[in-house]
């Protein structure tokens, strides 16, 4: 048997020509999208108004800031936070393990929106012990309640994230920097970190991305994030643009994030690739 | 107003508040447990159409993930607690001109975190996909199984074994996710605990009490989930 022969044996079966039902339903649905896609541009452009975007625009665009500079607030914070609690979790000290796992179920398991409410409206009802403590400009502040309890909340998620990916790393890369003479923490900066690196970019990277979605809910305590913003402009006018155009806002964010975050790893994971 | 005890507050009753809360929490329950099938129903069609050889089947699915994926929760639940009224309310006026629409919050919460929930486990349907390996396809067709029964007396009974754990998770998020649906003024727990709070200016206590509930509800899932995983690691083939 020659090589052709062998090869025309390999090749797989021809794709199916024609109009099986698998694609007349696939058609149909992209159709249904498409259809809801130019629906939504034609109902922009017919209710596109003028006086509408001339008065909301700025205030959607500062809503924007609000929004970016809570995420990137809470992240950074999130993070200084997540490393003493990962280390807990880590920790082969029982009251430290315990404490730290306690803290993560907490902030895991009840709803961001509730624990929002907790800083906001909880602790700012002991208003007169706050004042003689001195943090009550603090807890004032919509948007600093917001920080607190963000902070808090990517912190357990992210010292999870950190967990996983140090102990990702097998051990034999302790031990081997360890025989080589190197101390825990330049083990932990030179070996382990550039390798639990790759690990945890994804999960950071959409944790991030929870992080943008989950901002919204700050509109719910009267901070003017881009939700907030798009709440009031609803109240003001009843038009429902209002909504749709903060969609659209979002989901381009988002996107941008999603792909920038797989560019990384696609940059930082080309030395695994063959 | 006089200082009541927190164990009144707490009682059940005309003068305590956790009546409320606990029917407040049976609505959250009713409210999960009413999305999950149509959810993990939806879900599962759209990761069967993610990994189908029909790259149109595909497209459909891929914008139906990173649009509800991408959208905030929040913002897909005003869009359509909002939106969903004009647009009904244009196409039966079509038929009727004097119709007016109301959406049920209940209703429309379970629609919202339908599409939610059904995206996110989407992707954990399609990792389990991909674990399948194709011989198990052919080794049913070539027992003469067609394409549908292979898909529901070989593929599926491994599928869902292997999507659990992520399955898992997609229902935790789901429950902290329906106290967003007292944002449009459904009574379930959250928004209970709120009125309990702003009636009685005890606002830490109730929305501990609240966070409590939803750390016990987590915990009873886990429960439950770990007593499944039990029973579907028993029925796994050796």
């Amino acid at each position: 048997m020659s090589v052709s022969q062998a090869i025309a044996v390999d090749r797989p079966p021809p794709q199916a020509r024609g109009w099986p039902r698998v694609r007349i339903i696939g058609y149909a649905l992209v159709g249904l999208w498409g259809l809801f896609g130019v629906g939504i541009v034609a109902y922009l452009v017919h209710a596109w108004n003028a006086d509408f975007f001339a008065r909301y625009a700025p205030a959607y665009l500062q809503g924007l800031g609000t929004t970016l500079s809570l995420v990137a607030i809470s992240m950074v914070a999130g993070a200084i936070l997540s490393l003493p609690v990962a280390y807990g979790r880590m920790s082969k000290n029982r009251i430290l393990s315990g404490l730290a796992y306690c803290y993560v179920y907490f902030f895991r398991g009840t709803p961001l929106l509730v624990q929002t409410y907790l800083v906001y409206y909880g602790i700012g009802s002991f208003r007169p012990e706050l004042q003689t403590v001195g943090l009550w400009w603090f807890f004032r502040e919509a948007f600093y309640c917001g920080v607190f309890a963000f902070s808090l909340n990517t912190a357990a998620y992210q010292a999870e994230i950190l967990r996983g990916a140090i102990e990702s790393v097998p051990r034999g890369q302790w031990e081997g920097a360890a025989s080589l003479g190197l101390h825990k923490l330049q083990t932990l900066r030179k070996v382990i970190m550039p390798q639990a690196i790759i690990v945890a970019l994804r999960p950071y990277g959409n944790e991030l991305i929870l992080m943008i979605k989950a901002s919204a809910i700050v509109a719910i305590i009267t901070v003017y994030d881009l939700m907030g913003n798009a709440k009031l402009a609803y109240a003001k006018s009843f038009d429902i643009q209002a909504y749709i155009w903060v969609a659209i806002v979002y989901l381009v964010l988002v996107e941008i994030l999603r792909h920038g975050v797989e560019w990384i790893e696609r940059r930082i994971t080309i030395h695994l690739k063959r | 107003m006089p200082a009541q005890s927190i164990w009144t507050l707490l009682s059940w009753g005309p003068d305590g508040w956790s009546d409320d809360i606990a029917s407040g929490v049976l609505v959250t329950v009713a409210l999960a447990l009413a999305t999950l099938p149509i959810g993990l129903v939806i879900g599962f069609f759209v990761a069967f159409a993610k990994q189908h050889e029909e790259p149109a089947l595909r497209l459909a699915a891929n914008i139906y993930t990173t649009v509800f994926r991408g959208l905030p929760e929040l913002v897909t639940l005003f869009l359509f607690f909002f939106g969903m009224p004009l647009l009904l309310q244009y196409v039966v006026r079509l038929f009727e001109p004097e119709a007016t629409i109301d959406v049920n919050s209940f209703i429309a919460g379970m629609i919202v975190l339908a599409l939610i929930f059904s995206s996110y486990a989407s992707e954990v349907f399609l990792s389990a996909f991909r674990a399948i390996p194709k011989g198990q396809y052919e080794g049913g067709y070539a027992i003469g199984l067609s394409k549908w029964r292979t898909m529901r007396l070989v593929i599926l009974p491994q599928l869902l074994r292997i999507a659990f754990p992520g399955l898992e998770n997609c229902w935790l998020s789901l429950l902290k996710d329906t106290s967003l649906v007292s944002v449009v003024n459904l009574a379930e727990t959250l928004r209970n605990a709120g009125v309990a709070a702003r009636v009685t200016k005890h606002s830490f206590l109730f929305y501990s009490v609240a966070a409590l509930v939803f750390l016990v509800l987590a915990i009873l899932s886990s429960v439950a989930t770990a007593y499944i995983q039990r029973s579907l690691g028993r029925r796994e083939a050796r």
